[in-house]
């Protein structure tokens, strides 16, 4: 059966064979750096190592007894979750502007908000440097904040305008007309048909700066320093398993929010 | 009584477009006016200026005196219904008409009590727990109205709402909404561009297209006194005829017409005879020369509920003419046959391609 088409025109599964392995490929390279690091935290020994000789809770244990790596991990939670509010905040507000606005304009708009998740990051990350070195937002929260804001807000509009293109524009006019004033009518009429958009905006603006490491290391330091960052300079001095261990409470961090916003979007689509 | 709307040379263009040409209203307390007008006439662009949507470039509009043009939307106290409804799907019936009423500090039993009279009026005092989306398109229309009139605004702005209903409920609605006017007194503009809804509803008429107002008038003077070619052809099932003018009258095919009005010099020395089917009498004195229309019956359809019958002018012009069974068949014509036709001298009106 495997072999043999039904019709002529009919490609077996056996000839496509082929692209079942490429797929499975595929997957695996996407899955395998992930999945490898999990086995990897769970090590006995003192260094990185796979597979690990034997088992231990102990680099958990090292993460959460560490001041360090708390307070990294805090600064990492407080500059995430300022990002989430200024960047779903402009990037709803941005995708309501461009939805409503016609021609070049709104095209124009539209292109300038993608840009950060076109420009290369390092690229991004020199301008903030040296932008910052001159005005002293090196090393701050506000900095840092700031520059996530803008790598997050591009996941807000694409987010808000996917809600807004099935939304009736209308019915915020009738708002109007039966009394409500413009933002009014868009807070009772608008936000509550787009919230799960805008929700699934705010989850990707999350975790695009508590995974976001490049700007971090140029501009993050001392102090405020990220979670990201005091990683990667621990992977070059140390090498030990703590690493693994953050990275393991990272995916699966990842994973609930971004299969968290999935099922909104899911949600929102079927309405 | 409140509602009296004085609209006075708005314009509005877009870049080189004119989407309004110097408009001048007024609109009487409790009149059903409707706009009437192919789309993208400026029938919708007016309505939006009076809702504040559109910012005219030009001129005013006060309501009971005082000026209307500058306020922002929600501080027009009017009543809109769209054509697509524009309910708050996230909301239940009740709070779709109650929230009109919330944002004017109107709660608890005073709230509950305006709802349900609102939704009493146009019959879904039943359905007031539903959702929206359970609806159909006429209960949802009648939701759209109860919310719009539950404040009681000063004046009700629609705009089509009752295009997106099937044929049958939307000739049902045009009644409702005529009892409910009756019954509300509220200043009604009705936007459409039917023109038999227009002629069902309305107090007065008025005809736009290009921007202006072509003609303002009651449904009969828009329908037995057009004032243009554009007016008679829009409203009803109009055929025309090219009529000479010379100095002893008006002739039609060489044989003079009697119409009702005096064909002035000026006007156009080429007016069209405006043939409304219903009018043509099938029956007539043979030595009645004048008003008289002979032609060739071309095609005798048998359509039910009437017969559709196509006649050929002796220079060729073709009108399609729908007759009523009320003769029985011995009278029809045949097809080839030369038949006449008689129009009466009050129903004889010649027209200008524009006035």
């Amino acid at each position: 059966m495997l072999n043999r088409p039904a019709t002529e025109t009919q490609i077996t599964h056996f000839q496509r064979i082929w692209l079942y392995m490429l797929v499975a490929l595929v997957f695996a390279f996407l899955i395998i750096p992930c999945l490898i690091v999990i086995p990897m935290s769970f090590s006995g020994s003192k260094y990185l190592e796979f597979p690990p000789r034997s088992w231990s809770l102990q680099w958990y244990g090292a993460y959460l007894g560490s001041s360090e790596w708390r307070a990294a991990t805090f600064v990492s939670l407080r500059a995430a979750l300022l990002t989430t509010v200024f960047a779903t905040t402009f990037g709803t507000l941005a995708a309501y502007g461009i939805s409503r606005a016609y021609g070049a304009a709104s095209s124009l708009a539209r292109g300038v908000f993608m840009l950060p998740m076109l420009v290369p990051l390092i690229l991004v990350a020199i301008g903030c440097f040296f932008v910052y070195a001159k005005i002293g937002l090196n090393g701050t929260t506000t900095g840092l904040v700031m520059a996530h804001t803008v790598l997050a807000l591009p996941f807000v509009v694409i987010a808000v305008l996917s809600g807004l293109a099935s939304y009736d524009m209308n019915q915020e006019r009738v708002a109007q007309s039966l009394g409500a004033s413009r933002p009014w009518a868009f807070l009772t009429v608008t936000l509550p048909q787009i919230r799960l958009s805008v929700m699934s905006g705010a989850l990707f603006a999350f975790v695009t700066s508590f995974d976001e490491v490049v700007i971090a290391l140029f501009i993050s330091g001392g102090q405020n320093a990220t979670l990201t960052r005091l990683m990667f300079a621990n992977i070059r001095d140390q090498i030990d398993p703590t690493v693994a261990a953050i990275s393991s409470l990272l995916i699966g961090l990842s994973m609930i929010l971004l299969v968290g916003s999935h099922l909104l979007r899911g949600r929102e689509d079927r309405k | 009584m409140p509602g009296r709307v004085e609209i006075r040379n708005i314009k509005k263009a877009y870049g080189s477009f004119l989407a309004l040409d110097d408009v001048s209203l007024d609109i009487a307390p409790g009149e059903f006016l409707t706009l009437l007008g192919p789309s993208g006439s400026g029938k919708t662009t007016l309505l939006n200026v009076l809702a504040g949507f559109v910012r005219p470039d030009s001129g005013s509009i006060t309501i009971d005196g005082a000026e209307f043009l500058l306020l922002p939307p929600h501080k027009r106290n009017l009543g809109m219904v769209f054509q697509n409804y524009a309910l708050f799907p996230h909301m239940s019936v009740r709070r779709n008409v109650g929230y009109p009423l919330r944002l004017r500090g109107v709660s608890g039993a005073e709230l509950d009590r305006r709802v349900e009279e609102a939704l009493g009026l146009v019959q879904m005092a039943h359905l007031a727990d539903r959702g929206v989306n359970a609806l159909s398109g006429g209960q949802r229309q009648r939701v759209a109205l109860a919310r719009a009139i539950v404040f009681e605004p000063s004046i009700l702005l629609m705009d089509e709402p009752l295009s997106a209903l099937d044929k049958k409920l939307r000739e049902h609605m045009q009644l409702e909404l005529k009892r409910l006017h009756d019954r509300l007194g509220t200043t009604t503009v009705y936007v459409t561009h039917d023109q038999r809804e227009a002629l069902t509803l309305s107090d007065r008429i008025a005809v736009v297209n290009g921007g202006k107002i072509v003609q303002l008038g009651t449904p009969d003077e828009i329908y037995d006194r057009p004032k243009n070619k554009f007016v008679a052809d829009f409203i009803g099932e109009t055929r025309f005829l090219p009529v000479e003018t010379s100095t002893s009258g008006a002739l039609l095919y060489g044989r003079p017409l009697r119409t009702r009005d005096d064909w002035k010099d000026g006007d156009s020395d080429k007016p069209w005879l405006v043939i409304r089917p219903e009018r043509l009498r099938w029956k007539g004195d043979e030595t009645e020369t004048a008003n008289r229309i002979e032609a060739e019956a071309t095609d005798v359809i048998y359509q039910g509920d009437s017969y559709l019958i196509t006649v050929r002018m002796p220079d060729g012009i073709e009108l399609d003419l729908r007759r009523g069974p009320d003769l029985g068949g011995k009278d029809l014509p045949e097809r080839g046959q030369p038949i006449q036709l008689w129009l009466d001298r009050e129903h004889t009106i010649l027209v200008a391609d524009k006035s």
